[in-house]
């Protein structure tokens, strides 16, 4: 490894800390932000994301070789850490530093991605249910009933069953698809809630069309749950595509993901663990830090604590 | 007289129940007008019917379980509001009448600052953009004599007091200076001092936007010195109509009678005030189960076995212009039997 991805690593874990810094100094001026550091894992979660975030935008900065490079494919087969190879090298002689490094977009970008999907198809779908109620809400509940009720992996295995080799994208689309319905049944039952307060029969007093009064008076008011759903929600989803991709049916080798990462070293986990273990814990990390950072967020964004 | 702003006739909106017993008639019949540039009093218990009566105006009340039967006419400019068409309905709303409500406090968007809410009604109807949608919520919290306009504007809800939320539904109703404004108890969630202040400011903003104003109270001594004329209601319907000195000199009614009574005067003295709730015996029975003959009867000093079996028409009292002052009640035609049986 050289100098520059050493010092590009400890570029990354600055911008980590000074992001966490910057998060705590403008959080101190809130009551919301008070409550948000006031969980003692909330500063350690956020800084692991900042971290991984950085990392992942920075890649080429940050790893020292690139991702799929097999320069000794005898020789340096299953080297455990070194200077030059901090985490070790994989089977084919791949750097898993470096892996762990572009690993990190794909794992951490299909997470967001997926979410978001699943975020925007909930959010509407629940938004709709909980508002105009009459046939469309009972409609909509008994699809989602359907689909809690089918197992999700089974789901996946039909797509990759019909697409041979499921694109990165297609992956993305097929996880948020499936992934709507929990968030779907929150965002109305929040709905039928806020539709019966009289700000929104103000805005309807107001002459405000249906569509508006759900986008602009009715769903600002869902954020709050909602943001705490993603949070925990990405972390549910990068631990499914580990396990796509440990079965095989994730994303394709070469490209790295932590998941595949893993799979890529089950066979040598007695000779060389280091190929497994360093993908595995980096979705450790992560998930906990995102159930950190959601678990703050809860608390924070609770308007029943507005005062304290 | 000038052709009326609002025509009420006959309105009739009930709600189906499932638990608790059938059909809640908690508006059976009424009618009213607003002339342009008036205020009109509605005045009753609560219970009676005057916010349904308002929110059927704008065709607000939620469906199911409430409904406006046919055969009730809402006229506003000569357009009857019950066959017009959503989005007709809608260029109506908050455009040409506006309305505020009893709690100011929950009827504004937690997550909205002032300044949008105020602005929204002239984004939907007048697509202003949003710089200038910013200065024109400035100038209506200026109208509405809110002080620091320029830095209010960016306040949210929860940083307000009750006095200042109403004033900013005020302004937020007021943008589009709409020809009539309902307002729903705009001053009963609020203490003494500040509802006179919100009276006031009202009565100010009629004069200067020459407004109709329909202003719902349960209580009389709000409306004797805001309103032009009064419509008493009790159990869903209107039981007298007056103008307002004409009621306060010569109330028929014997309901009316009792809520003047639970007036309180200047010169009343404070234990009289804590008494006044039980000037009327009894309550407001619950819609579904109105009394039989005149809904009044059970809780009437004067009533006799006519009142218990046949209900009064709306009669004219006879007194003033025809039709002026009317009064559902049996008295009118057996003024003798006004003495209290004990
Ligand atoms: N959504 C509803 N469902 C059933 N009954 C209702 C509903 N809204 C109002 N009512 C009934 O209508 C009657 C009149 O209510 P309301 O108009 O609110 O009275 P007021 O405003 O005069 O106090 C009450 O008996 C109330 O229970
Ligand atoms: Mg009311």
């Amino acid at each position: 490894m050289n100098v520059r991805a050493w010092l590009a690593l400890l570029g990354a874990i600055a911008v980590a800390l000074a992001a966490v810094g910057e998060a705590r100094r403008l959080a101190a001026r809130g009551s919301r932000g008070r409550r948000f550091f006031r969980h003692a894992t909330a500063s350690g979660g956020l800084f692991v994301l900042a971290f991984f975030t950085t990392v992942a935008v920075a890649a080429p900065l940050v790893a020292p070789y690139p991702p799929s490079s097999m320069p000794e494919i005898v020789a340096l087969r299953d080297a455990p850490p070194s200077l030059a190879h901090p985490l070790g090298t994989d089977l084919y002689s791949r750097d898993v530093w470096s892996r762990l490094v572009y690993g990190a977009r794909v794992s951490l970008g299909i997470g967001a991605l997926a979410m978001l999907v699943a975020l925007t198809v909930g959010a509407a779908a629940g938004a709709v249910a909980g508002y105009a109620r009459r046939w469309v809400d009972p409609v909509l509940m008994r699809l989602v009933d359907v689909g809690l009720s089918i197992p999700r992996i089974f789901v996946l295995l039909m797509a990759v069953a019909l697409w041979e080799r499921l694109p990165v994208s297609a992956l993305v689309l097929v996880i948020g698809l499936t992934g709507w319905f929990g968030t779907s049944r929150l965002v109305r039952a929040e709905v039928l809630s806020l539709r019966e307060r009289e700000f929104v029969a103000a805005a309807r007093a107001l002459g405000a069309r249906p569509a508006r009064i759900i986008l602009r008076h009715v769903l600002p008011n869902v954020a709050a749950p909602l943001i705490v759903s993603a949070a925990l929600g990405i972390g549910s989803v990068m631990l499914l595509e580990a396990s796509l991709s440990f079965l095989g049916i994730g994303v394709p080798s070469p490209v790295p993901s932590w998941g595949n990462m893993i799979a890529d070293g089950k066979d040598q986990l007695a000779t060389a663990p280091w190929t497994s273990l360093f993908p595995g814990l980096a979705i450790a990390v992560v998930v906990m830090a995102l159930t950190a950072v959601g678990d703050a967020l809860r608390d924070a964004l609770d308007p029943g604590r507005e005062t304290a | 007289m000038t052709e009326p702003l609002l025509r009420v006739r006959d309105l009739k909106t009930y709600f189906v129940t499932e638990r608790g017993g059938g059909t809640a008639r908690a508006v059976d019949g009424v009618s009213f007008d607003v002339h342009p540039g008036e205020t009109l009093g509605i005045v009753g218990e609560s219970g009676c019917g005057k916010t349904v009566t308002s929110l059927s105006i704008l065709r607000l009340i939620p469906e199911p379980p409430g409904h406006i039967l046919s055969g009730s006419l809402i006229e506003f400019e000569g357009r009857n509001l019950l066959t017009l068409r959503p989005p007709e309905l809608r260029a109506i709303r908050g455009n040409e009448v506006a309305m505020i409500f009893q709690e100011p406090m929950t009827s504004l968007n937690p997550v909205f600052t002032v300044g949008d809410q105020i602005a929204e009604a002239a984004i939907v109807h007048q697509r202003l953009p949003r710089k200038r949608a910013r200065a024109r919520a400035i100038e209506m919290l200026r109208l509405v004599g809110i002080p620091d306009p320029e830095e209010r504007v960016d306040h949210y809800p929860h940083q307000l007091s009750g006095g200042m939320s109403q004033r900013v539904m005020i302004a937020m109703a007021l943008v589009c200076h709409p020809k009539l404004l309902i307002a729903d108890e705009p001053t009963t969630a609020l203490d003494v001092t500040i509802q006179a202040q919100i009276l006031e400011l009202l009565d100010r903003l009629q004069a200067e936007l020459g407004m109709a104003v329909l202003l719902i109270t349960h209580d009389l001594g709000i409306v004797a010195g805001t309103s032009d004329r009064v419509v008493v209601m009790y159990a869903g319907q209107v039981v007298e109509t007056a103008a307002t000195p004409e009621l306060f000199a010569h109330p028929l009614h014997p309901y009316t009678e009792g809520l003047m009574a639970a007036v309180p005067r200047i010169d009343t003295r404070v234990s009289q005030v804590r008494g006044r709730l039980h000037t009327i015996p009894g309550q407001v029975p619950a819609a579904s189960a109105w009394p039989a003959g005149c809904r009044f009867h059970p809780r009437c000093p004067y009533a006799w076995d006519r009142c218990t079996v046949e209900e009064p028409p709306l009669l004219d009292a006879g007194r003033g212009e025809p039709g002026s002052h009317a009064v559902r009640c049996w008295l009118l035609t057996e003024p003798r039997r006004r003495t209290r049986q004990a």
